[in-house]
């Protein structure tokens, strides 16, 4: 378990609980290497900060500016039998690495029968809204990837999360695409562990119980769910069960369906747009696993159907007062 | 080390930011929540590159260790603004005070290097490897075994016995050459039109059979299609349809090879056509930035399908593109054994030794159509083919210098004719027989463990098949 009273720990932001699993990762793995755009000096976001001047410039080193290069390179050196760890400076640039991940890495121990793989790979990539991003600052791409079978993606919404899911994916032998939501880097502060510990992978987390509506989110969304939680309770007397799912793929489709088979109410949200989001796939799976016991539609608070706008992310994010008036909804349909 | 101006623009920053904190510190469980008025309020600085996070940081946090490096730090050599020599970090240059474009050199572009003439004499006794008889007859028995497999498997597509194929004519001799210059533990990644590599390494015919039938035997449990060769055992990552894609990933392989220190290479091979995906140059910048001992083999035969080369670049075709990354280049004939042997040899010792990559383009002609689902009649002429058939192919080329010592002559070509004939079509009789492999193979190694959610789906296809099996090829696949 995570909070044992006898481990050391420390207080880190979520991008230092990150530079700390790498840390571990790279003092046990004499194979474990870090690489990425800018990842030597510390990284645009301070997630490698100290790693290249404790483990050596052949470990911790910069790559040409190049996503596809980075992925594909990093699938090499899984294959090779060596622990890589990619960075993708921001999820929005993920894409040219598409064709790598998709057809290449999320394919490679099914098309070779298992005499190949790359599941020592794991690529990391800051997620999500910041405030300011704007298009391509702000992407929540995990849709665009859950569809594609082979793959893990996690995301985190704390630092000890971050930390013992991102262990978790390094360990994995499978590919795995961990999202950090950007937003958090700084602003989550927990007491972390010190030493190296395991989150499990597709398992959700029931962060509070409840008893008349499930709301299910992952990485920042779960801090404004269970703020609508609080409302929900405080203003209209609603009993809310907050689940983070931690895992977008493969996804705890247990947790999730005995949480609405209890409450017979499931509210997904997300901040990337709605159509084809993966709150459509988790409300397809519910519904047809939970038809009888729904009490309402489920429903889903996400972003619009645009292009992250600048300006108008106010208005753009599904916040917390577009989710508490979901709840109200929901509990007088 | 930070100028005035950014010190006073982070002290701007910290009050906000130090007060989201110091309110989170004092909420600070083992579990934290952020209120979204907390999340909204936070204005990140979209990039540390100046270091303004570390310098509000390291007034907030204990442990951080932040250290922003200025740019041009990573010069090459040491600023001098008194030297009449550019300074730019980007390029080692002389100045020049006349405006002139560099020319492409495509008419008299990067030399052809070869060891045996048209008729297989050798032209530059130095240059000859002289290999032992065995080692040239091994050679030359792979590359027509290989021929030999390739018309009959070709023929067997013809029938409907598989479902596609792609030969190799032409082109043996680019495989056999290079395949003989490796160690068996070096690692290759190929493309799709290097199965003589693997035959060479010896992949039995069984093997190759067993993918193309996709049948129980295959290694790769019957998931792709044809020519889709792999083997762990002979060091041969298994082939993907999408081109270029092995190119970053050979880089990646050489890399964890390097820093493993045991004497082993990485080979990769590519087309022409492949070379233009954005993925090669990939491959090409990183193996040379991060000093990767690999060998970039591109196999030029002139086509990419239809397109031939003069519709593929503008260039002095792939070996030109070398220098641009920094990457030692050698264009080669590719018909010719030796020459491929002895710049793979070469190559291979100098990526060792030294640590970069290097890439060897070997012209060469595909004699085939692209594969079984191309009629290359429809854009190039039959004259075109024949010339290569027969003036300038690798096969005959080494017939001639083998003949020429003594080696070969027509009894024992009519016996290996015979002999592999008979090799290839005993196999290919038992690879008709074999079933195909078990449904469950469609489920699994797609993660290294079965999702429950597959599994339940997998469970639902048996359910659906005792309903309607008559409607599906049970009886073919393994029980």
């Amino acid at each position: 378990t995570v909070r044992n009273k006898s481990r050391p720990t420390q207080k880190m932001n979520l991008f230092q609980s990150v530079t700390s699993a790498l840390d571990n990762t790279l003092a046990s793995d004499p194979t474990a290497v870090i690489f990425g755009e800018d990842v030597a000096f510390g990284g645009v976001f301070r997630c490698t900060v100290g790693l290249r001047d404790k483990y050596g410039k052949d470990r911790v080193f910069n790559t040409p500016l190049c996503e596809q290069g980075i992925v594909g390179f990093g699938i090499g050196l899984a294959v090779a039998g060596a622990t890589a760890i990619a960075e993708i400076q921001f999820a929005d640039y993920i894409f040219p690495a598409f064709d790598q991940i998709v057809n290449e890495a999320a394919k490679y121990r099914y098309r070779s029968g298992n005499l190949f793989d790359c599941g020592n790979l794991t690529i990391r990539a800051p997620w999500g809204c910041v405030g300011h991003g704007a298009l391509y600052h702000s992407q929540s791409p995990e849709a665009f990837f859950a569809h594609c079978p082979g793959i893990k993606i996690v995301i985190p919404r704390s630092p000890v999360q971050a930390k013992g899911l991102l262990l978790s994916c390094i360990i994995d032998k499978n590919p795995c695409i961990f999202f950090e939501p950007k937003i958090l880097y700084r602003a989550a502060v927990e007491q972390v562990p010190m030493e190296s510990y395991q989150i499990p992978l597709s398992q959700a987390e029931v962060l509070q119980e409840g008893s008349d509506i499930t709301l299910l989110a992952w990485g920042t969304q779960v801090h404004v769910m269970r703020e609508v939680a609080a409302m929900a309770q405080e203003k209209l007397g609603v009993s809310c069960e907050v689940i983070d799912l931690r895992t977008i793929q493969p996804w705890d489709i247990e947790t999730v369906c005995k949480s609405v088979v209890k409450t017979g109410r499931l509210l997904v949200s997300h901040e990337a747009p709605v159509t084809g989001g993966f709150a459509a796939e988790i409300s397809s799976t519910v519904q047809e696993e939970c038809f009888l016991n729904l009490e309402a539609p489920i429903t889903r608070v996400c972003g619009y159907d645009t292009p992250f706008p600048h300006i108008f992310e106010p208005f753009y994010i599904p916040d917390k007062w577009k989710c508490f008036d979901a709840v109200k909804r929901m509990i007088n349909y | 080390m930070l100028s005035e101006t950014t010190q006073s623009s982070s002290r701007k920053f910290c009050p906000p930011l130090v007060l989201g904190v110091k309110r989170l510190c004092l909420h600070s469980l083992s579990q934290v929540f952020l209120s979204e008025t907390d999340l909204r309020t936070i204005m990140c600085p979209k990039y540390d590159v100046l270091g303004l996070g570390a310098s509000v940081q390291s007034s907030v946090f204990e442990n951080t260790t932040g250290s922003a490096v200025l740019p041009g730090a990573l010069q090459q050599q040491p600023f001098d603004s008194l030297a009449e020599k550019p300074q730019f970090p980007g390029a080692s240059a002389e100045f020049v005070d006349h405006l002139e474009f560099i020319q492409p050199n495509v008419i008299s572009g990067i030399p052809v290097y070869r060891v045996m003439d048209r008729q297989g004499q050798i032209i530059n006794p130095s240059e000859d490897p002289q290999l032992p008889k065995e080692m040239v007859l091994n050679f030359y028995q792979k590359m027509t075994l290989l021929n030999t497999m390739d018309r009959i498997l070709y023929e067997s597509q013809r029938q409907g016995r598989i479902s596609f194929y792609m030969t190799n004519y032409g082109e043996e001799g680019t495989h056999v050459g290079s395949a003989a210059a490796l160690d068996p533990e070096d690692l290759v990644f190929g493309q799709y039109r290097e199965a003589g590599v693997l035959m060479f390494r010896g992949f039995p015919l069984d093997l190759f059979m067993a993918q193309c039938y996709a049948n129980v035997d295959d290694l790769g449990k019957g998931r792709q299609m044809p020519v889709h060769y792999g083997s762990k055992d002979l060091n041969f990552v298994t082939i993907s349809s999408p081109l270029a894609t092995q190119i970053p990933q050979a880089a990646g392989a050489a890399y964890a090879i390097k820093r493993e220190n045991t004497n082993r290479v990485v080979i990769c091979y590519f087309g022409e056509g492949a070379a233009s995906e954005g993925d090669a140059h990939a491959g090409f910048n990183f193996a040379a930035t991060l000093e990767c001992p690999l060998i970039f083999f591109c196999r030029n035969n002139g086509y990419a399908i239809s397109t031939p080369t003069d519709e593929q670049y503008r260039g002095d075709g792939i070996a030109a593109r070398g220098p641009g990354y920094g990457m030692l280049s050698i264009r080669v004939d590719g018909n010719d054994v030796f020459a491929v042997y002895n710049a793979t040899k070469e190559a291979r010792r100098r990526a060792i030794a030294e640590n970069q990559p290097f890439l060897i383009e070997a012209m060469t002609y595909r004699i085939g159509h692209h594969s079984t689902s191309d009629d290359s009649s429809a854009y190039r002429s039959v004259d075109e083919v024949n010339y290569w058939d027969k003036q300038d192919h690798p096969i005959s080329r080494l017939r001639h210098y083998m003949t020429a010592r003594g080696w070969w002559g027509e009894e024992e070509e009519r016996a290996w004719r015979k002999q592999s004939r008979k090799l290839v079509m005993e196999a290919f009789e038992r690879a008709e027989k074999r079933q195909k492999p078990h449904p469950d193979l469609l489920f699994s190694d797609v993660y290294l463990e079965m999702p429950p959610s597959l599994e339940k789906q997998k469970e639902s296809m048996w359910r659906h098949l005792q309903q309607y099996r008559e409607h599906y090829p049970l009886d073919h696949y393994e029980k």
